[in-house]
């Protein structure tokens, strides 16, 4: 799969602003641009409507290890049902405030993939429509995905 | 006591105040038409579904977690037991992710067995939709005749890699064995009796009017929502959308493979299942000519730090034994780096996302599953349709919990 298309969309974005994105990487056959989370729903809203990516393919959060900082992303896998190119778009959030801005608005695919990421990694989505748990109980405390969550948990969880 | 009910709705909300006839029901855990363990919360007003809301997570076991613990080799018999009516389809997603990390060469042999068995798997997997969504709607027969044909898949995947429901046969680099003696002539045996199966089933449920009057208009979506929920593979193209992954984003060389890309534009129930139908005949199209390319030559890549050696070459070859010894007690390192790997599995888009940090162990497998991402878009296919239309319309999403809940 060829990056050419990825990278022209990205670079059209950083001549209207330079702030837009922050960095980008073309490794593997695959465009990844890292995004500030303040940018993140512009970012996709004009990859929506003026380059095509109608699709989100996919959406997940990564930690990183409790040393590193800033220590979580979260990586949009954007898609295109008209031309069949791939963009990654990759959010870094710092332990202290891991609150990034919905892209619900853009997608409503997103609810789950936030739903989920807020589940098992802890992010927090703002102004997310439903951000509850969806695959751990509502009563589970932490956050699995995390590097310093014991692979057995706490302890043993009950239902009673 | 008190039972900790997850997620249970405070105050129902009542859409008309002057309706009483509105209430709540639970559809699920246990209902046997949701296919595993999902459960609905379904706010009717008499038979209509005014609110649907998809409860998941029973089956949540934690794969994600536990990939990060074992070594990439060992992560192969997890995807297994995730989309569990398309193992090979997972197996094939989470091996190309680690290839690509890798960048190993696979052999063309494999390469053509993989395309061979996964088409296989893909008829198998949509045989047992058909028989399942049949059945849930009120049809006993066709699920024996589907899973008549299922069985003898089951019994060639069995042939070739020794497990019927987790068959690990992808390896990373290759394949775990090449294909037994006589394989190609009992899945051309199988081809051969195919075409009177699907005419048998065509004739059990495509012309049936009581399956097409249970099927047309309903559980309609559009083409832009059906893109704006994510959307992907057969409840795509039954919208409208010609998009194939085996196709647009080919992979393991099925761009050389000559086929079709069935699309059906009426968005309900009945158009994602014609989409099915014609795709059985597809994949058995594949399946013939993937087994007319067979040539012998090697299943495993050339990468003695990363692919089993032969047990052969172990007897005779000291460095074999080394190689052995190293990838089975320590693993191999992967280079750092994040890949995502987008296959067109039975149900729709089924993308690995994983990063190594170099050592080997991966840093992070996300899966992206078909079945949630469809399955998300429930409420808005059943907002408006009679409860027992419900049924039918999960039915035609195929959904497994196993891939949900992961």
């Amino acid at each position: 799969m060829s990056t050419e298309f990825a990278r022209e969309a990205i670079e059209k974005l950083r001549t209207g602003n330079e702030n837009l994105v922050a960095d980008v990487k073309d490794a593997l056959g695959e465009y990844t641009a890292t995004v500030p989370a303040s940018s993140i729903v512009e970012v996709c809203e004009k990859l929506k409507n003026e380059h095509g990516f109608d699709l989100l393919a996919d959406l997940c959060g990564c930690d990183r290890g409790p040393e590193d900082d800033p220590r979580f992303e979260v990586n949009y896998h954007l898609f295109s049902t008209e031309h069949y190119n791939r963009v990654r778009l990759k959010v870094l959030l710092s332990e202290d405030s891991p609150n990034v801005d919905t892209v619900t608005t853009v997608w409503k695919t997103a609810n789950w993939h936030e739903r989920e990421t807020y589940d098992l990694v802890g992010i927090i989505f703002n102004g997310h429509p439903d951000l509850r748990r969806i695959l751990l109980p509502s009563d589970f405390d932490g956050h699995a995905l995390r590097k310093d969550y014991p692979l057995r948990g706490y302890e043993p969880y009950s239902l009673t | 006591m008190e039972t900790p009910v997850q997620d249970y709705l405070k105050t129902p909300e009542v859409m008309d105040e002057s309706l009483d006839s509105q209430m709540t029901i639970s559809m699920g855990p246990q209902h046997p038409s949701t296919h595993g363990v999902l459960r609905l919360e379904l706010i009717l007003d008499g038979e209509m579904v005014v609110k649907a809301k998809p409860d998941i997570g029973y089956l949540h076991t934690g794969m994600e977690k536990l990939f990060e613990y074992k070594k990439y080799q060992q992560g192969i018999v997890i995807t297994d037991r995730m989309d569990y009516l398309n193992p090979l389809g997972n197996n094939l997603a989470y091996v190309m992710a680690a290839e690509k990390l890798l960048q190993i060469e696979i052999p063309p042999r494999a390469q053509i067995i993989r395309v061979l068995m996964c088409e296989l798997q893909r008829i198998a997997s949509h045989m047992v939709w058909l028989g399942t969504h049949a059945l849930d709607i009120g049809a006993m027969s066709p699920f024996f005749f589907c899973f008549r044909q299922r069985e003898k898949i089951l019994n060639l995947i069995e042939a070739a890699s020794g497990g019927r429901m987790t068959p690990s046969y992808f390896r990373i680099g290759g394949l775990m064995m090449d294909l037994p003696a006589g394989f190609d002539r009992r899945v051309k045996q199988f081809l051969e009796d195919f075409p009177a199966a699907m005419d048998e089933l065509e004739t059990l449920v495509s012309e049936n009017t009581i399956w097409q009057s249970r099927t047309k208009e309903i559980g309609y979506i559009s083409k832009e929502d059906a893109i704006d929920w994510g959307l992907t593979g057969p409840c795509l193209r039954g919208c409208g959308v010609e998009l194939d992954l085996r196709k647009h984003n080919p992979y393991t060389g099925y761009e050389t493979y000559d086929f079709e890309i069935p699309v059906e534009t009426d968005g309900d129930v009945w158009a994602r299942f014609r989409v099915r139908m014609r795709e059985l005949y597809e994949s058995a199209k594949i399946v013939r000519q993937a087994l007319g390319r067979l040539k012998p030559g090697p299943t495993k890549a050339d990468a003695p730090k990363v692919v089993l050696p032969d047990r052969d070459d172990m007897r005779k070859h000291m460095d074999s034994l080394i190689h052995h010894f190293l990838i089975v007690a320590e693993g191999f390192n992967v280079p750092e780096g994040e890949v995502y790997m987008p296959i067109e599995a039975s149900k729709g888009e089924l993308g690995v996302y994983m990063k190594s940090n170099g050592g080997p162990k991966p840093d992070r497998v996300h899966f992206r599953g078909p079945s949630f991402v469809n399955l998300s878009a429930l409420p808005d296919m059943s907002e408006g349709e009679l409860i027992a239309d419900v049924v039918a319309i999960i039915g035609s999403l195929d959904i497994v919990l196993g891939e949900i809940d992961r």
